[in-house]
């Protein structure tokens, strides 16, 4: 490769709003994860469902990254390792659809988020570097 | 021998799927995404019937969890069960495989220097289902089998797109040294632009996704220089998925002709692209 892997790294988090899924967020938020997918069976949402405290105390995972997954924070959640298709099972255990998860993480109502795409998505512009703020 | 005779480029998204086994594909908002696959569907069963599909897709937390990340992952099983993403599984057919095409490849991909991880046991998620659903519809089951090639693209880094271009290269080399008599079809699946997280969530960038599909028709090999920065800059952070459809344009050989195109805004949190091409 041209670049170090620092220098890769270095890029990928010069991104707003953005967090790439890299090695150090995947071993940050490996237990989140792994919680989130095992609400992929039936019988675990069930469970989940019934008491979401006692579900998320089975899983060595901080009070932090527990709270953020108490309060529906996808924010938060991908701050502390959180990938957004392993919170996919969250969500999708809550009924909610892509869009609808998707738009709370961005401070606009699903409404608004639906008009903005509709009218064909959010500009790259002013958006594709923090150091360069375009 | 074996052949790869052409190759289809398509969005993936999920919400395509749901529209479909819902049936909303009528509805106002999914009517014009959905218009863009009518020509490739006749193109398919009047004339263009594969008798196997190399599926690039990548897993999306289904069969793969955090504890196996495989690069390049090939299904060597002679079905494929469509697994439960949180909303229960999709209502599609079982997914036939092709082992003995599958191994053959597994077996010369590694002899020509690419490391695959070989799968005998894996569910299938909408990365996978939702082209099936969109090139076949919903029939009793899918018309032809299916060899599926899982790429990571969720854990960073994924394959470079040099990479990408150059294994389908080596897919294209492997095909032909399979003895059996079938036509072959590459499909790369996933992108066009977009993010799903964060604040930046929702972009679009349908200038680049249109200069990317241009691109892939004729000689230019240039997209395999495009380094994994600009597909997160320009195109949100799940755009990356478009290297797969670099496999699929490197298993075409050196030019490719056009022969379907459609491109559409916005599908759910997606800009949705669509290719048919074949070798030149």
């Amino acid at each position: 490769m041209k670049e170090s892997i620092q220098e890769y790294l270095a890029e990928l988090e010069d991104i707003p709003g953005t967090r790439v899924y890299t090695a150090q967020r995947a071993r940050q938020g490996y237990w989140m994860n792994q919680f989130a997918m095992s609400l992929k069976s039936a019988a675990n949402r069930e469970r989940w469902k019934a008491d979401e405290k006692a579900y998320l105390a089975d899983w060595p995972m901080t009070e932090e990254q527990r709270q953020s997954v108490l309060d529906r924070d996808y924010n938060r959640m991908l701050e502390l390792g959180g990938n957004i298709y392993f919170l996919a099972k969250v969500f999708s255990s809550d009924g909610l659809s892509f869009v609808q998860a998707v738009s709370t993480m961005t401070g606009m109502s699903v409404d608004d988020y639906q008009t903005m795409m509709r009218a064909g998505g959010r500009s790259p512009d002013g958006v594709r570097s923090i150091r360069d703020s375009d | 021998m074996a052949k790869i005779v052409a190759g289809i480029a398509s969005s993936h998204i999920p919400a395509l799927g749901a529209a479909i086994d819902h049936g909303k594909t009528g509805e106002d908002y999914w009517r014009p995404a959905f218009a863009g696959y009518e020509w490739t569907k006749e193109w398919l069963r009047k004339s263009a019937m594969p008798d196997v599909v190399i599926l690039v897709y990548n897993d999306h937390a289904s069969a793969f969890d955090m504890n196996i990340i495989p690069t390049f992952a090939i299904g060597c099983a002679e079905k494929f069960d469509p697994c439960d993403e949180g909303w229960g599984p999709r209502p599609v057919p079982v997914v036939e495989g092709h082992a003995d095409l599958a191994w053959h490849l597994a077996q010369c991909l590694i002899l020509d220097e690419f490391d695959m991880t070989i799968i005998n046991k894996m569910d299938v998620d909408h990365g996978l289902t939702v082209p099936l659903s969109l090139m076949f519809g919903q029939p009793d089951a899918w018309p032809c089998k299916v060899v599926p090639l899982a790429v990571n693209v969720v854990t960073y880094p994924p394959p470079t797109g040099n990479r990408c271009w150059a294994l389908g290269e080596a897919i294209q080399r492997a095909v032909e040294s399979f003895p059996e008599d079938l036509n072959i079809q590459i499909w790369g699946t996933g992108g066009m632009s977009h993010q799903l997280q964060g604040s930046r969530a929702g972009l679009i960038n349908a200038a680049w996704d249109n200069r990317f599909l241009d691109r892939l028709i004729g000689d230019t090999d240039e997209l395999r220089h495009i380094p994994h920065i600009e597909y997160l800059r320009e195109t949100g952070s799940e755009g990356i998925e478009m290297v797969m459809w670099l496999i699929m344009r490197g298993a075409l050989g050196k030019k490719t002709r056009c022969l379907h195109r459609h491109y559409h805004v916005p599908a759910s949190n997606t800009a949705m692209g669509h290719l048919v091409l074949e070798p030149e």
